[in-house]
């Protein structure tokens, strides 16, 4: 089934009888050239991107609850390309580009809106900094302009341009960056995947990884033991407790980080603004509620929820930065599970166990990586070789030291991203 | 979130500063190896469950807390001063 505006026009006079469910909920069988462990946004990817780029079809992405059902489905949307360091830069630009051919891709609307994202700085220190990461970005063959006052005046007149506490001197603007819909990013590749032999299990906890000789064999789970000539870990949010089966522990801690919409208002925010000062960004959906976040709550937590203080930062830095959206009333909010790695940066890589692959450590970064992580990490799984735009995303890089992308340059500890 | 700090009492969590896993207390000997101290500052258990983790009362008495905590539910079942577990380990190797 292809969607297409005559689709739509012929469902649409016919009752919207046609439309069949976007893929098939398979039954586990039992074996499979290679398991995925997880569900999410980059399970799905890396099942497309195995089926569609290298061929192999005899794959079963296992998820625990429903698809989609976790962080792909819990994010805050933004999709950019804004990174400074070799490593995060060249992968994250493969992946904004994946994003603007994924439409067409995957025949499907995952409503990408390269609305631009506007990065505001406070002082003559932070222009400095913009003009470098902006001049990084643009050698690099990306796209980044600094945005005077003036100019940003009249792109965004709505800020508090001379408030004490940080008065705005300017932004860099990524104008390819902007927002996607979450939940059509998964269901997208889910269908990609399902058309091309993908089997998509639901309902299906994996308990137990077999490793026999140093190789992996495959996995017990929920509905049944799964022989399996690969495995790959892409569970972020529970990668512990996955590698845990496997015998490893990880370099990752799992944080809180919490998000807020408001009730949907009059289209009033164009662009996706980040206040770095107030650890503070924001959007506007396309049904008109304010989408915005903060920092990590910073205590490592699974319980999907924060506490108020941090409610309360993100409010006040809201206020500090648009006083205007103060009558807004915040409809929900929830909290996310981050893999957070000690320079905050991801991995994928192989593991020291044959046929067992991982990728974790997304941070708070991982819906814009979602393509790019399914392509490099497809890759990586089908020839045992790192594709080259996440080659730098390796595991043995803090035994080493080499390597290390701390893009916030805060220092290689757990508790200081 | 209000941690019971053992000098101060119970008080808010935006007066303590969170360090992680309590793994600080278990410090390998200097000579221990490449792979001994990648451990140590790198991995975790990372439960997702009860932890010990390491909490440090800034905006109070400044001594260092060993904080036994759910991470599923946030629920904390006990606090301890670091120093004195410390103390427990010197005894306890002495």
């Amino acid at each position: 089934m292809r969607f297409s505006g005559l689709r739509v026009l012929k469902e649409g006079l016919t009752g919207n009888k046609g439309w069949q469910a976007h893929w098939r909920d398979a039954e586990p069988k039992g074996e499979y050239d290679v398991v995925i462990i997880g569900g999410g946004g980059h399970g799905l990817s890396t099942a497309y991107y195995l089926a569609k780029n290298h061929g192999i079809r005899s794959v079963a992405v296992l998820e625990k609850g429903y698809l989609g059902g976790g962080n792909v489905g819990r994010n805050t949307t933004i999709v950019r390309a804004n990174y400074f360091l070799p490593g995060n830069s060249e992968f994250y630009s493969h992946s904004l580009k994946l994003w603007e051919g994924l439409e067409q891709d995957l025949n499907y609307n995952t409503m990408l809106s390269q609305r631009g994202q506007i990065t505001l700085f406070h002082s003559d220190g932070q222009r400095d900094a913009a003009i470098r990461r902006g001049n990084s970005i643009v050698n690099q063959g990306d796209e980044a302009e600094l945005l005077s006052l003036a100019q940003l005046k009249k792109m965004v007149p709505y800020l508090d341009y001379e408030q004490q506490r940080f008065p705005i001197h300017g932004a860099l603007i990524s104008r390819r960056s902007g927002t996607a819909r979450h939940d059509a990013v998964a269901w997208g590749y889910a269908r990609g995947a399902s058309e091309r032999g993908v089997d998509l299990v639901q309902n299906c906890e994996v308990t137990g990884i077999d490793i026999e000789g140093g190789k992996v064999t495959g996995v017990q789970t929920s509905r049944g033991a799964i022989k399996a000539k690969k495995v790959a870990m892409i569970v972020a949010g529970r990668s512990s407790q996955v590698a845990a089966m496997a015998g490893m522990r990880l370099p990752i801690e799992s944080h809180v980080l919490q998000a807020f919409v408001t009730e949907g208002l009059k289209p009033c925010i164009d662009h996706v603004i980040s206040f770095g000062m107030g650890h503070f960004y924001i959007s506007q959906s396309d049904k008109g509620g304010l989408v915005f976040g903060g920092d990590l709550d910073f205590y490592a937590s699974y319980a999907q929820r924060g506490n108020l203080p941090m409610v309360e930062h993100v409010m006040e830095a809201g206020m500090t930065l648009m006083p205007a959206i103060g009558k807004a009333r915040v409809l929900r909010s929830w909290g996310g599970i981050m893999d957070m790695s000690p320079d905050g940066s991801p991995i994928i890589d192989r593991t020291h166990i044959g046929g067992l692959y991982l990728n974790c450590g997304w941070c708070y970064g991982g819906f814009k990586a979602v393509p790019g992580s399914g392509y490099s990490m497809a890759h990586l799984v089908a020839t045992d070789e790192p594709h080259e735009p996440a080659a730098r995303f390796r595991l043995d890089r803090f035994r080493t030291g080499y390597g290390l992308m701390d893009e916030e340059g805060t220092g290689m500890q757990h508790n200081l991203h | 979130m209000r941690i019971t700090c053992p000098l101060c009492g119970a008080r808010d969590r935006r007066e303590f500063y969170y360090k992680g896993d309590a793994v600080a207390l278990d410090r390998p000997d200097p000579a221990a190896g490449e792979a001994a101290w990648d451990d140590y500052v790198h991995n975790r258990d990372n439960p997702a469950g009860p932890t010990r983790e390491l909490w440090y009362h800034e905006s109070g008495c400044s001594a260092w807390l060993v904080v036994t905590r759910d991470t599923r539910t946030h629920e904390i079942s006990g606090v301890d001063l670091a120093s004195d577990l410390a103390a427990d380990v010197a005894g306890a190797g002495a």
